[in-house]
């Protein structure tokens, strides 16, 4: 009885919290027809939109693996003098609020009053409300999770068998290859499944950075703001379901990677 | 014996000692370039035209009732994620029914979700078109049903695999004593879980001060009552006032510190505490 | 470990074929930022003007927002050929930042591409009968209007406010107690006149003033609204430059197309008062008998800092009384 009164208040709760607002897109984007949907999927600026995405989503998670794996060893392995610092900087985009990455980035790259802006402009390069400023935000806030993931893996499974291979003559980068990287690699999947999440759904940031330039510099979230803002309820909508959809295949990904003895 | 010596003996010298200094110094500028750069800029901007400039900016009376309400709302929605997450994992690793495995992936859809999406569907259920007549939007209540869409997995997830590693037998042991269940759980239970919710507490208050997608569409932004701090530094950003928004940023980020610090503080005594 | 780098390779060909998308188009491309509402206008006009001879290969890409954060923006690096905005004092921040030279106010038209009055936008049957402005400052009436120190539509809607008691006859200070008892009553005020309006098809509010081309537009796109023009208010005036970019030939022959019959008709079209004669008299829209511009008032200029300097300006002080933000 008790059992039972605990599991629907679990359930519940998750059903009012979680389940209904997320049924309640789906049903208003389906509302006018699956063809109304589709249309609004496919007009060229929610195509672009949704490439724009992937491509910076991509590069977040490249860039932010190769980083958080090499971090990672650099904390653990080599004990880098300052690890502590390193990973409190790793650890930083977890306590700061999108809107203040954006100002960050803008701080920085500003044509008028910027730190490295007006140098930039002046030669032509154009980083805030373009691509790069972008990508520049959405790799920071999406930069600690491989870290995350790999640094608790890397003390676990201990040096043993890296120092095995060291003493019988095998070079530091092949030890890496064949030893370290077989023994983290589900550590790295999970992290670059987090990544992936973080990377797609940034908003925040991103709308500070973007300059709101249509067609050209509107991620898919952006797009759906720009959408409720014009009512075409139906566009947001629809690019939510999209944008759903990719964070349900996200989060079955997650479960499929999550590493099984409780994280740390 | 061989073997016994070896595993003793210092690591031989890498083949390319150049291959670490790389790496840490590929990693220092990346760090430098990503994470720095831009935080420094935000310290310097704040600091910028002397502390008197600072206090200004951070006492501007729009701005401090800003921060009051993030705060409180924040606190709130951790406290209340601190029972319904607890509740949640216990029913996930204890009970058994079926799509409970459905239930379990689901938990990880408000971090996979953007933000802009998770406001729009506040807006769908509690706003003016809302189906089940709960008009909620442009009030305080919108936001925090916006911050507990947000923060559902944290403590969750933290407080679910020490459940799994829970060893029974303690538990049993103290019902065949005849301890009730609510004791059993006081004194066995929580008492082992307390350092996990306390870590996912951490994170779904660090989450939900800075929260600002989900509540961009919702909230009406109205000042001393549903702006919340990242509405207002998105506003002075806008206005042409970096400056002011570098000074209420990097007050915010000491403040969500110093509550984690307190947090981790709480976890560190109350671990101590523990036997075996 | 096969199948992942499969995966891989597979996601960096997609990408692949999206870059282009992403990269720089060729042929000349103008960049048009606007302020808020002219956003459905321009999506008309421009394919409009491609269909030209002097259009043709020209790519356009656009950017919209509220008036005085798309003049920020495009002082603080957001690239720009031509820029609307909502009124002049957003120009006259280009001009003095450089962007726009001192020229753009010569022509026949003084540099204004469209026009269109203050006016109420109210519920289905009109409940608190609102038709006057003093019907706004009543009790228990809810006024929907953005902020004025971001949107430029908010600045309309106070000179209009302001500008409608002088008409009355009051004198200066009592017009100025008006705005104070105007906003007591606003319970929300938005980034920009779109967001102001998102906000009254939301539910909130009794009145939103606003400009009358979103009132027509809106309810053009099926959203159920009733607006009325007062008899007093202010003639809004858009003005239209370009920036001393790269692109000023393709940006020059777009600027004179939006003066011709075509564009101004589309102009007219999504709710616009044409600034061409000949196109304004085809669309009927109503006179005004107390209809007045900014030069009633002073001039922008004047107007700017007498009312919303943010630390001196009248405005600001009404904001601190009535617990709103300068932003």
């Amino acid at each position: 009885m008790r059992r039972l009164g605990l599991r629907f208040a679990a359930l519940g709760y998750l059903a009012a919290i979680l389940v209904a607002p997320v049924g309640l897109v789906f049903y208003r984007a389906f509302q006018h027809g699956v063809d109304a949907f589709w249309a609004s999927i496919t007009t060229p600026d929610a195509l672009h939109a949704f490439k724009l995405s992937v491509i910076i989503a991509v590069i977040a998670v490249v860039a932010n693996t190769v980083f958080g794996v090499t971090c990672a060893i650099a904390i653990v392995r080599w004990k880098v003098p300052g690890r502590g610092l390193l990973n409190a900087l790793v650890d930083l985009p977890l306590a700061l609020s999108p809107v203040v990455v954006g100002l960050g980035l803008f701080l920085v790259y500003n044509s008028r009053t910027g730190w490295l802006g007006p140098w930039l402009s002046d030669h032509g390069i154009q980083m805030l409300f373009a691509l790069p400023s972008m990508v520049l935000a959405t790799i920071f806030v999406s930069l600690p999770f491989v870290v995350r993931e790999v640094v608790p893996l890397l003390r676990e499974i201990g040096t043993e068998q890296e120092e095995a291979a060291a003493t019988l003559g095998s070079p530091a980068f092949a030890t890496f290859r064949r030893i370290t990287l077989p023994a983290i690699r589900w550590g790295v999947a999970y992290g670059v499944v987090l990544t992936t999440a973080r990377a797609l759904g940034e908003f925040g940031a991103v709308s500070i950075v973007s300059g709101r330039i249509e067609g050209q510099t509107q991620t898919l979230p952006l797009y759906v703001q720009d959408r409720y803002d014009s009512f075409d309820s139906v566009g947001a909508y629809s690019a939510s379901v999209l944008l759903a959809l990719l964070a349900m295949a996200t989060v079955v990904a997650m479960t499929f990677f999550k590493p099984k003895e409780g994280t740390s | 014996m061989a073997l016994a010596r070896a595993a003793t003996l210092p690591l031989p010298v890498e083949r390319a000692p150049s291959g670490r200094a790389l790496g840490f110094g590929l990693v220092t500028a990346y760090l430098s370039l990503i994470v720095l750069l831009p935080l420094a800029a935000l310290v310097w901007s704040s600091g910028k035209g002397g502390l008197g400039s600072f206090w200004d900016a951070i006492s501007a009376p729009e701005g401090v009732a800003a921060l009051e309400l993030t705060l409180g709302v924040s606190l709130v929605v951790a406290a209340i994620n601190a029972v319904t997450g607890t509740l949640i994992a216990w029913v996930l690793v204890r009970d058994t029914f079926w799509g409970k495995g459905i239930v379990n992936t689901a938990i990880d859809l408000p971090f996979a979700l953007p933000t802009i999406v998770a406001g729009l569907t506040i807006v769908v259920l509690y706003g003016p078109r809302s189906p089940i007549h709960v008009h909620a939007t442009y009030t305080r209540y919108a936001i925090a049903l916006a911050l507990l869409f947000v923060t559902l997995p944290f403590v969750v997830r933290t407080v679910q695999p020490v459940l799994l590693e829970l060893d029974r037998e303690v538990e049993e042991a103290a019902a065949s004593l005849g301890a009730g269940p609510f004791e059993t759980f006081r004194r066995v239970v929580f008492r082992n879980i307390f350092p996990a919710i306390l870590s996912g507490v951490a994170l779904a208050f660090a989450r939900a001060i800075g929260e600002f997608g989900s509540i961009v569409l919702i909230s009406g932004n109205l000042p001393f009552k549903t702006q919340v701090a990242s509405l207002y530094i998105f506003g002075r950003i806008e206005s042409g006032d970096p400056h002011g928004a570098a000074a209420v940023s990097v007050l915010l980020l000491l403040i969500t510190l110093a509550v984690l610090l307190g947090i981790g503080v709480v976890r560190h005594y109350s671990t101590r505490h523990d036997h075996a | 470990m096969r199948r992942p780098v499969l995966l891989w390779l597979l996601l960096l060909a997609f990408a692949g074929t999206a870059l282009p998308a992403v990269a720089a188009p060729s042929g000349t491309q103008v960049a048009l930022v606007a302020y808020s509402t002219p956003k459905e206008a321009y999506k008309k006009i421009i394919p409009a003007f491609q269909a030209t001879g002097a259009g043709q290969g020209v790519s356009f890409s656009q950017s919209y927002g509220a008036s005085g954060d798309q003049a920020r923006a495009v002082i603080n690096g957001l690239p720009a050929d031509v820029v609307e905005l909502s009124l002049e004092p957003d120009m006259t921040e280009l001009l003095k930042a450089g962007i726009v030279s001192k020229g753009w106010k010569r022509g026949k038209y003084k540099g204004i591409v469209s026009q269109s009055i203050v006016s109420f936008v109210v519920r289905e049957g009109n409940p608190k009968k609102i038709r006057k402005w003093d019907d706004l400052i009543k009790r228990g009436v809810s006024v929907i209007t953005p902020n004025p120190f971001t949107s430029g539509g908010a600045r309309w809607n106070v000179m209009a406010a302001y500008g409608a008691q002088l008409k009355s006859g009051k004198t200066p200070a009592q017009a100025r107690a008006y705005l104070l008892k105007l906003f007591k009553n606003v319970s929300v005020q938005d980034k920009s006149a779109r967001d102001a309006l998102n906000t009254f098809l939301g539910g909130k509010g009794d009145v939103l003033i606003t400009y009358e081309n979103e009132a027509i537009l809106a309810r053009k796109q099926g959203q159920g609204l009733y607006y009325i023009d007062p008899a007093k208010t202010i003639l809004i005036e858009n003005p239209i430059a370009i920036t001393n970019g790269k692109n000023q030939a393709a940006a020059r022959a777009f600027l004179r197309f939006l003066y011709r019959p075509q564009a101004q008709s589309l102009f007219a079209q999504t709710g616009y008062r044409a600034v061409v004669k000949s196109v304004a008299a085809k669309f009927k829209y109503p006179a005004r008998p107390g209809l007045f511009d900014i030069n009633y008032l002073g001039g922008w200029t004047k107007v700017q800092k007498q009312f919303f300097d943010p630390k001196t300006g009248i405005m600001a002080k009404i904001e601190k009384q009535v617990g709103g933000g300068t932003g």
